[in-house]
């Protein structure tokens, strides 16, 4: 017996094997790996055929689908009353916006569209112009366009925005003020400066200790109580303001976690090449620190999305108002109008939160370069 | 025209108040190569990081080319414009191609036009023997072609002098060839280079001086034959002993 050994020739270069098992052994491993859960997978099955017939039976199968009134809806057998949303699309979409004035909210929503697909489709080319005019000038050209009151345009106070305009702007305000503040108030908390920092930390604290509802009150009641008298700038801008400012605080912290993955390393390296403070957080602590905390960036977005219904309360009829004030119109109200509404809300709100998840999945994996294997 | 490119005059150092450097002297002249050595925690990096004030230090006086290192934030953007620096661990930006590594700095601090700024690191980038990584990212690399992009970083941004903090301690062996041999060939182009080091081999090869530290200071200094072959302190004896074997 030796223990010397020289290998003569290499083992051969081989390819992976294929999946010995057929099919039936295979879907048997996924699905029912002990007798337990294959009790467990028939339980789940079962429970989920059952949840979608109902809401198919009741969405589609006894659904009323057309109707001129109430009538069909309100009898005992009827699914869901799918003319009411018909009937109420247009003013889910733009409030009380008047009829002859909507191609003004039209326009906005246009150029917003094109300019949003600009800024989020990687291949398009002038990032740098799109972002100037979609973060700075469409936000004024909205705001002109839709209230008017000059050349001939007529005017159109913002009590009568309302429905999915509404909820757009908000939003849409709301994500884009909330990054950059977010990123201030971030830095600002980790400064080296004390008054900088204890400003920061306070504003955070205090602003991520009271309730949203709690802040849009203030803005929309308590607010205008300290203006000098004359000067009223409005239930929605200040709500959009509370709104910004309510989910900036939420950013900053989010924005503090990604700071804190990024290694004392890249710090030295920027200042031994010297780049200053500013160069240095925006050309390479930045973009790496916010790659690392876009799942919670996104998960902001969406969660203010979806808070901007809480505009409601200070009576702006955004989309979850408009719809449910559509409920009392004597000529839909029957027992299906309220869930038919909701349901068909669950769906568009459903649909922009899960374009945005998807749309963070994508950037997510296009801006991976660490290839780690 | 004065010849130093670094001067440490009675420099004193604490971190809380633990006295990490303790009467630190030295005169590095232009185009010389420096090479410290010392046991862990010996305050051998804290030095020359306080070179590129990446520590500040508590007393005594540092001048680099001619320029004190004051809180004065001018004097230090512009000793860290005429120093250069090598990490252990490379520090590498990670969200940036190899190419964008080595142009950010004299993009956006020395203001050069892209096509001039690609033209001098695609320089460099030859000069450490990587042209052909230029487009792919710092993790597609290897540790010794990272070392590499490091250094080519650096010299774009045209240093005088250029520090050297643990350059091959986190290679695999394999690796710290390639790495020293791009070293060496800075050291012959007649670099002013200061360097941590423990691979002394490079140190008999291409230095001027050895320095020894140990507990915040320069226990010894010497040229390199005499460091190695006849060592006065005991401490520089032990810890030849130990790194020699």
């Amino acid at each position: 017996m030796t223990l010397a050994y020289v290998r003569t020739e290499d083992a051969p270069k081989l390819p992976a094997p294929a999946s010995a098992a057929g099919l039936w052994p295979r879907l048997r491993d996924r699905f029912a790996p002990t007798p337990l859960s294959g009790i467990g997978t028939i339980i789940i099955a079962l429970f989920l055929a059952w949840a979608i017939w109902s809401i198919f039976q009741w969405a589609v199968v006894s659904a009323i689908w057309t109707a001129v009134d109430r009538e069909p809806c309100n009898t005992v057998t009827a699914g869901a009353c799918w003319p009411f949303v018909q009937a109420k699309a247009m003013q889910w979409i733009y409030g009380f916006y008047p009829i002859e004035q909507r191609w003004r909210p039209n326009l906005v929503f246009l150029i917003g569209a094109v300019s949003l697909a600009g800024l989020l489709i990687p291949k398009i080319p002038y990032k740098g112009w799109n972002a100037l005019f979609f973060f700075i000038a469409f936000p004024i050209f909205t705001y002109v366009v839709l209230s008017g009151g000059f050349f001939g345009l007529e005017q159109v106070d913002t009590e009568q925005w309302g429905g999915l305009l509404i909820t757009l702007i908000a939003s849409i305000t709301g994500i884009v003020a909330s990054l950059p503040l977010g990123i201030l108030l971030a830095l600002g908390r980790r400064s080296d400066m004390p008054v900088v920092r204890t400003l920061c930390t306070m504003f955070i604290e205090i602003v991520r200790g009271v309730p949203l509802v709690l802040v849009l009150f203030m803005a929309a009641n308590m607010f205008p109580l300290f203006m000098p008298p004359g000067i009223n700038p409005g239930k929605l801008l200040l709500a959009l303001i509370g709104i910004g400012l309510f989910s900036a605080a939420y950013m900053a912290e989010v924005v503090r976690g990604g700071l804190q993955a990024i290694p004392k390393g890249q710090y030295e390296a920027s200042m031994a090449v010297g780049l200053s403070y500013w160069r240095m957080m925006l050309l390479v602590v930045m973009p790496q620190a916010l790659k690392v905390v876009i799942p919670g960036i996104v998960n902001n977005f969406i969660s203010l999305f979806k808070d901007t219904s809480l505009i409601s309360i200070i009576g702006i009829f955004d989309l979850f108002n408009i719809v449910q004030s559509g409920f009392n119109d004597a000529k839909w109200a029957s027992a299906q109008t309220g869930n038919t509404g909701y349901f068909a809300l669950a769906l568009i709100y459903w649909a922009f939160c899960f374009s945005m998840s998807r749309y963070s999945q994508f950037i997510e994996r296009k801006l991976n370069t660490s290839y780690t294997r | 025209m004065d010849q130093s490119a670094v001067v440490m005059k009675s420099v004193n150092k604490w971190y809380g108040q633990f006295h990490v450097l303790r009467d630190i002297n030295l005169d590095v002249k232009k185009g010389e190569r420096i090479v410290i050595c010392g046991p862990s925690g010996s305050g051998k990096s804290t030095m020359i990081r306080c070179i590129n004030r990446l520590e500040e230090h508590q007393q005594g006086d540092i001048v680099v080319d001619g320029i004190p290192l004051t809180t004065n934030l001018k004097n230090i953007d512009d000793v860290r414009r005429e120093v250069g620096m090598v990490f252990q661990h490379f520090n590498l930006f990670p969200h940036l191609s190899v190419l964008e590594n080595c142009t950010l700095a004299p993009m956006w601090v020395r203001k050069e036009p892209k096509a001039k700024a690609e033209e001098t690191a695609m320089k460099f980038l030859t000069r450490v023997k990587i042209p052909e990584q230029a487009l792919k990212y710092p993790g597609q690399l290897s540790g010794g072609q990272q070392q590499r992009v490091a250094i080519a970083r650096a010299l774009c941004m045209n240093p005088k002098i250029m520090l050297f903090d643990e350059p091959t301690s986190a290679l695999d062996p394999e690796m710290i060839k390639e790495v020293l041999d791009v070293m060496v060939d800075l050291a012959q182009g007649g670099m002013t280079m200061l360097c941590v080091t423990h691979e002394m081999a490079f140190a008999r090869q291409v230095a001027n001086r050895v320095i020894f530290m140990d507990q915040g200071q320069i226990v010894e200094e010497n040229e390199p034959n005499e460091f190695f072959l006849r060592p006065k302190s005991t401490r520089t004896k032990l810890f030849l002993e130990q790194i020699l074997h």
